[in-house]
């Protein structure tokens, strides 16, 4: 097993940089959709077609994106997990994924069945190749700790979610008879909790004491913690094939204890850093906790409300906020790690590559996020009244574009050092900007 | 956790402790507190690295036999490191506040990254190795000060 372990630092790259680059137009295409039909997407409710295609262009669109690029350069690097031909499962995963997202949210919205169809193959098909792939090398990892664990149970959540996006869209597709009242909320706990929370706490493991110096999560919270939200989901799971309302309503809570100690635990940590430093990714980290937090307070609540109307604001504020915590943390984390990234990678040219900071200066990252941040609260808000949802579309499109335009900026960055070496960064920087 | 992986870990911590006390200083524009400091972290640092690289990583190399993979990486980044530890200390005595605080990053990044993998994979390969070589042991406690 030992002999496995390869100890590479990074894949191309390019191979999670083609995700990173792609994700942002995603984000922005959500945020184009609430601009266009805001206050019809509040008033339809979660099954209305405009709000099921805005869920899907965040989660199977941008968010999928940069966790799927982000693991094939997080693998190798905290897990010891090698990723078989990084190259080749990446360019795989990517076209599937970005065709895939862009045909399923084209079907909800336009195209209907043969999208719909399109949808199924690919995303099913990429899907299926990549979670293969990750789960042959977590298999193989020599590594300990509780990183490696929670990314074992988040890609474990991914297959669940894959395979029960697949059934959801065969039932459009291909007319396949599934009980879809009960399949969607099961799909979307697999997804937001089986799959990207477990996945975003086994990352916060790591680089929640390494960015600011913080102290480690307690070992026993961040052991229990996949197997607590697994738990959880799973008696969702149960309750809603059920049909019992009060088992449901007692999960949903206890799903509110278990992701509200992870939002605490993370703003506590945070709140006794060692580095007094701040910039955007802290501030990203922290709103998003903080949403993360507000959104487990809100779970059980809907259930338990009768009237319609009321129940539909309350699950789009449950919504916003959840899909808003990702959204603001994987921002912060992308300022973060795109920077390092082209450091590393120009290293191998050059011997004193520009800083971080070079690349992509805090000054750029933090206007940018704070109008991402923004965007998520005007979003929030328009849970009381749904005509701000306009407002908050038109907001998150230009943070999304502005924040897909740095992205862009940085790999110029690196394109140019990398051919030219001997080139002025200053140059580099300005035409980056 | 093994006993190479605690004596090693322990020392991360505490090069982290002057690093954050550095770049407070730094921050807080106080370059005479600063410059000393930075000395420190910096003597602190290249002492670990010279005792994985001298001491450590050969006798891991010995008993394991793998003279390619993790430690050649290791070392690599050690290369890294110091780069980046000489670019912020004349940053540093440049009174550079800018690109000190690039340095200090990126080297942030770096270094923790690196620390990550060998507490999470190469220390504990190490306990098993050589572990158990009490001479090992305490040549190694000596030569970080420990």
């Amino acid at each position: 097993m030992i002999g496995a372990l390869s100890f590479e630092q990074a894949p191309p790259l390019w191979v999670p940089l083609r995700f990173f680059l792609t994700a942002p137009w995603f984000l922005c295409a959500a945020g184009l959709l609430l601009a266009v039909d805001g206050a019809h997407v509040v008033a339809g409710g979660r099954w209305g077609p405009g709000a099921v295609a805005a869920v899907h262009l965040v989660t199977a669109g941008y968010m999928l994106q940069v966790m799927a690029g982000a693991l094939l350069q997080f693998m190798p690097v905290a897990a010891g997990a090698n990723v078989w031909r990084p190259r080749l499962t990446g360019g795989v995963a990517h076209a599937g994924f970005t065709a895939g997202g862009a045909a399923l949210v084209a079907g909800f919205l336009w195209v209907g069945v043969p999208a719909l169809q399109a949808a199924t193959v690919l995303m099913g098909g990429a899907g299926a190749f990549y979670v293969v792939v990750l789960a042959r090398g977590l298999a193989a990892s020599p590594a300990i700790g509780p990183t490696l664990r929670g990314l074992r149970f988040a890609v474990f959540g991914l297959a669940v979610t894959v395979a029960l996006g697949v059934a959801l869209a065969s039932v459009f597709g291909f007319g396949v008879a599934l009980p879809l009242a009960e399949l969607v909320p099961v799909h979307a706990a697999w997804g937001l909790a089986g799959w990207a929370l477990t996945l975003l706490a086994a990352v916060a493991w790591l680089v929640v004491p390494m960015f600011q110096l913080t102290p480690p999560y307690p070992p026993r919270f961040a052991f229990a913690f996949p197997l607590a939200v697994c738990g959880v989901v799973l008696g969702w799971t149960a309750a809603v094939f059920l049909r019992t309302p009060a088992v449901a309503i007692a999960v949903a809570a206890a799903g509110t204890l278990v992701v509200g100690a992870f939002g605490g635990a993370t703003l506590r940590l945070q709140g006794q850093r060692k580095r007094r430093v701040t910039d955007a990714t802290l501030e990203c980290w922290r709103a998003g906790m903080a949403a993360l937090c507000a959104a487990a307070v809100l779970f059980p609540i809907p259930l338990a409300v009768t009237d319609a109307a009321l129940r539909g604001r309350l699950e789009w504020l449950a919504g916003v906020l959840v899909l808003g915590a990702f959204v603001a943390v994987i921002q912060g984390m992308l300022h973060k790690i795109v920077p390092f990234l082209v450091w590393l990678h120009l290293r191998s040219v050059m011997a004193v590559p520009p800083t971080m900071q070079k690349v992509l200066p805090d000054a750029r990252a933090r206007p940018q996020s704070r109008l991402l941040l923004a965007s998520i609260l005007v979003l929030a808000l328009a849970a009381a009244w749904p005509p701000l949802a306009h407002l908050g579309g038109v907001l998150l499109a230009v943070a999304a574009a502005w924040g897909g335009a740095l992205l862009v900026g940085a790999a110029r960055f690196h394109h140019r050092l990398a051919q030219s070496p001997s080139a002025s960064p200053d140059d580099t920087g300005r035409s980056a900007r | 956790m093994g006993m190479l992986a605690d004596m090693f870990a322990g020392h991360h911590k505490e090069c982290d402790d002057l690093f954050a006390a550095a770049e407070a200083a730094a921050q807080d524009g106080a370059w005479d507190k600063a410059a000393p400091l930075w000395e420190r972290y910096a003597a602190a640092m290249e002492r670990h690295l010279s005792t994985e690289e001298g001491v450590l990583f050969p006798a891991f190399e010995d008993a394991s036999g793998m003279r390619g993979g993790p430690t050649q990486v290791m070392r690599m980044e050690h290369t890294q490191m110091r780069g980046l530890l000489q670019q912020a200390g004349q940053a540093v005595a440049a009174r550079d506040a800018d690109g000190f605080g690039g340095a200090c990053e990126t080297l942030n990044i770096l270094m923790q990254q690196h620390n990550m993998k060998e507490e999470n994979i190469l220390y504990p390969m190490c306990d098993r190795a050589v572990g158990s070589n009490a001479a090992l042991v305490q040549q190694l406690r000596e030569k970080l000060g420990k």
